[in-house]
């Protein structure tokens, strides 16, 4: 029995199938770019190609994120809070918070000891301190998005960047580049800006070990090592964390399958 | 409900569509007729006192809440700011100052310019601004009543007669304005007729401890609470609430509630967003909520609280009602009030609406969800938009927040969590 779960974010649209045995046999990754339907089509076509399967081998889809009723296909919605929640403590079972840091939203999720979503915190309706400000962060700097992590790691004072707002903060890495000041340092303070706009969200839902960081930007080494060393604790992070609310909807598909579900699920999912 | 015809739909509606027609036909005609009219604030406004003396009444925050839900608030508050307002003064405010520079023809007719200004609610500074503007506007009277704010559980006797001695004082200013005597008969008259519309109201939001509920206190409320809001002193208003009340005893009697299975019970805080009111409304339809109890259908008073209008105390219980209000609560008392409100009805958690634009509101909404949520373990959800400017209202955003939420109780449901209520 092979499921799916179809994430549709604002940047990415993600796919993963699982077997019965809760393994990962397939995933894709793709630009959402402006054709929601057809990203979400084109994902689901690519992960399946990358288990070698055919779609209609695939019993049942979830679809998650902001396009959710964009996965026509779908056997039904679930939004990408419950989808992290679920995949995040299904990977690390002792998680009782989860970071999830997307393109636009950052949000806070605790959850039980039995993976329940008791609270979330998102940020609001700006994007802050989400992805794309790294995207205009790197941007400014011309230095491409996946280096700015790892340069920023090599920072030898950090330089404070007090703005999280996508648009201001261009001028503020100007004014910090006009004084000849190093890029690493600027980075440093630009990830440490997000960090601390993190914590305080997660404060919001309360602050319990373990944490799991999800989202796009959890890629990030830059970001997870300001988080770190801003919560002095470790957090889990898998290669498969930007996966995470695909791997929860598909979670959930597995679920349905075995209750035996069939065709669009309830109000409450539809 | 089976084959049951259900004898009051739409009733209860269609009779307030024809009162509130008839009252903006009496406000297009005063000014022809040479009749006065005052403007006033709904939260612990003192019609009784105005209308004996033959005033006919107009709420701007009613006007602008009916701009809103037509959709031509976004066209007035571009308006008000194109004239300097502040993108973060009310939308309340701005609606009704671009709605005046736009000629006052609303959405309900058009207004007549007041010949007397009563700023009989003083919790929100932004409202006593709004009144000097009008009285700048319009050259106009504004009298701008006192009103303290409650600070501790019982009223303070002090306040009560300090806002008594601002009220006769009105009276003096209303017959020098009019050349009538002031009439304590019609006065005491005007109040039992209010304060029976009052006792059926309550019976009307009490209903909803049923479970399931036969209606929905937030987004049926905010329709039911209209005539006791702008028709005190009318004798339409006792009428309508008796005609009301008729329609929830059948919905009782028939097992008819406000969506077709009954999922969840939640208390809501804050006033809806107007401009997309329907679509807010469906997006918690879709997972068979029903609002139990909210604190917005209590700004025109907590009359489920013992508020009353008191025939035989006409201005002691007219000044406890307008320092009684809602939004002239601390926080304290606000949040012991929806905590109780969670317990009694039944909730299974909490809605806060939080409205940009009003600080009255909004402020301590955020530690308000931070105390429910991590002390009072009542599952909280928040959400932003505005009450009249509809630039604010993200639905994807809204409807998302909305979605997990539900989940999340979903799935507490699925695993036996008890009513937030007799949660610990």
């Amino acid at each position: 029995m092979i499921v799916a779960g179809v994430d549709v974010g604002s940047t990415a649209t993600k796919a993963v199938l699982l077997n019965e045995n809760h393994e990962i046999i397939g995933r894709a990754l793709i630009n959402t770019g402006a054709n929601v339907v057809r990203a979400a089509q084109r994902v689901f076509s690519e992960a399946t190609k990358q288990a070698g399967l055919e779609e209609h081998e695939v019993a049942q889809v979830v679809g998650t994120g902001y396009g959710r009723y964009k996965v026509t296909f779908g056997h039904a919605q679930v939004t990408e809070i419950s989808c992290h929640a679920r995949g995040a403590s299904f990977l690390f079972p002792k998680t009782r918070i989860i970071l999830d840091i997307g393109g636009q939203d950052t949000k806070a999720i605790r959850i039980s000891g039995s993976g329940e979503v008791e609270d979330f915190c998102m940020n609001d309706k700006c994007a802050a301190g989400t992805g794309r400000f790294l995207d205009a962060a790197a941007l400014t700097m011309g230095i491409p998005l996946d280096e700015i992590g790892p340069l920023s790691l090599q920072y030898k004072q950090v330089l404070k960047v007090t703005n999280v707002c996508t648009v201001f903060v261009e001028s503020e890495i100007l004014a910090h580049l006009a004084r000849g000041r190093a890029a690493a340092d600027i980075l440093r303070g630009v990830h440490l800006a997000i960090a601390t706009r993190s914590v305080a969200l997660m404060r919001r839902v309360g602050l319990d070990p373990e944490i799991t960081f999800t989202g796009g930007v959890s890629r990030n080494i830059g970001i997870q090592s300001t988080l770190e060393e801003r919560l002095s604790m470790k957090l889990n992070v898998n290669a498969d964390s930007q996966y995470m609310g695909a791997i929860g909807a598909a979670l959930f598909a597995l679920d349905r399958c075995v209750a035996g579900a069939t065709g669009v699920a309830g109000a409450g999912q539809g | 409900m089976g084959d049951y015809i259900y004898k009051h739909q739409g009733t209860g509606r269609d009779l307030q569509k024809d009162m509130l027609g008839d009252w903006f036909d009496r406000l297009s005609a005063a000014p022809a007729k040479g009749e006065p009219v005052a403007y006033l604030f709904i939260s612990g406004n003192i019609a009784e006192l105005l209308t004996q003396f033959g005033f006919h009444l107009v709420y701007p925050e009613v006007t602008a809440l009916q701009c809103g839900i037509k959709k031509t608030a976004g066209q007035y508050i571009l308006k008000a700011e194109e004239l300097g307002y502040s993108s973060d003064v009310c939308g309340y405010v701005k609606n009704d100052i671009g709605l005046l520079h736009s000629g006052n023809a609303s959405p309900m007719g058009t207004l007549p310019p007041p010949s007397l200004l009563v700023c009989n609610y003083s919790g929100c500074r932004t409202y006593v601004k709004w009144f000097e503007a009008l009285a700048e506007f319009y050259k106009a009277p504004l009298v701008m009543l006192d009103v303290p704010y409650k600070r501790e559980d019982m009223l303070d006797p002090g306040d009560v007669q300090y806002v008594v001695g601002q009220l006769h004082e009105l009276v003096e200013l209303c017959e020098r304005m009019t050349g009538k005597k002031f009439d304590m008969d019609r006065f005491r008259s005007d109040l039992t007729e209010t304060a029976l519309a009052e006792d059926y109201w309550v019976k009307i939001l009490n209903s909803s401890r049923l479970v399931p509920s036969p209606f929905d206190a937030y987004f049926e409320a905010v329709f039911f609470m209209a005539p006791l809001y702008v028709l005190r002193g009318h004798p339409d208003c006792l009428k309508y609430y008796k005609a009301a009340w008729g329609e929830i005893e059948e919905r009782i009697e028939h097992g008819i509630g406000p969506v077709a299975e009954e999922r969840f019970r939640v208390v809501v805080e804050g006033p809806p967003p107007w401009p997309h009111f329907r679509s807010f409304w469906e997006m918690f339809k879709k997972w068979g909520v029903v609002a139990v109890a909210s604190t917005y259908s209590k700004v025109g008073g907590l009359y489920d609280q013992g508020v009353r209008h008191d025939p035989a105390r006409p201005f002691e219980s007219m000044a406890e009602y307008c320092i009684d209000c809602y939004t002239n609560w601390n926080l304290g008392l606000r949040r012991d009030l929806m905590r109780r409100y969670c317990e009694d009805f039944h909730a299974d958690g909490m809605v806060i609406h939080s409205v940009k634009s009003c600080r009255s509101f909004s402020v301590g909404q955020a530690d308000t969800r931070e105390v429910f949520s991590k002390e009072y373990h009542i599952p909280t959800l928040f959400l932003e938009s505005d009450l009249a400017d509809p630039r604010y209202f993200s639905a994807a955003q809204l409807r998302n927040r909305i979605d997990a939420f539900f989940e999340g109780l979903e799935h507490r449901k699925l695993v036996g969590a008890p009513h937030a209520g007799v949660t610990p």
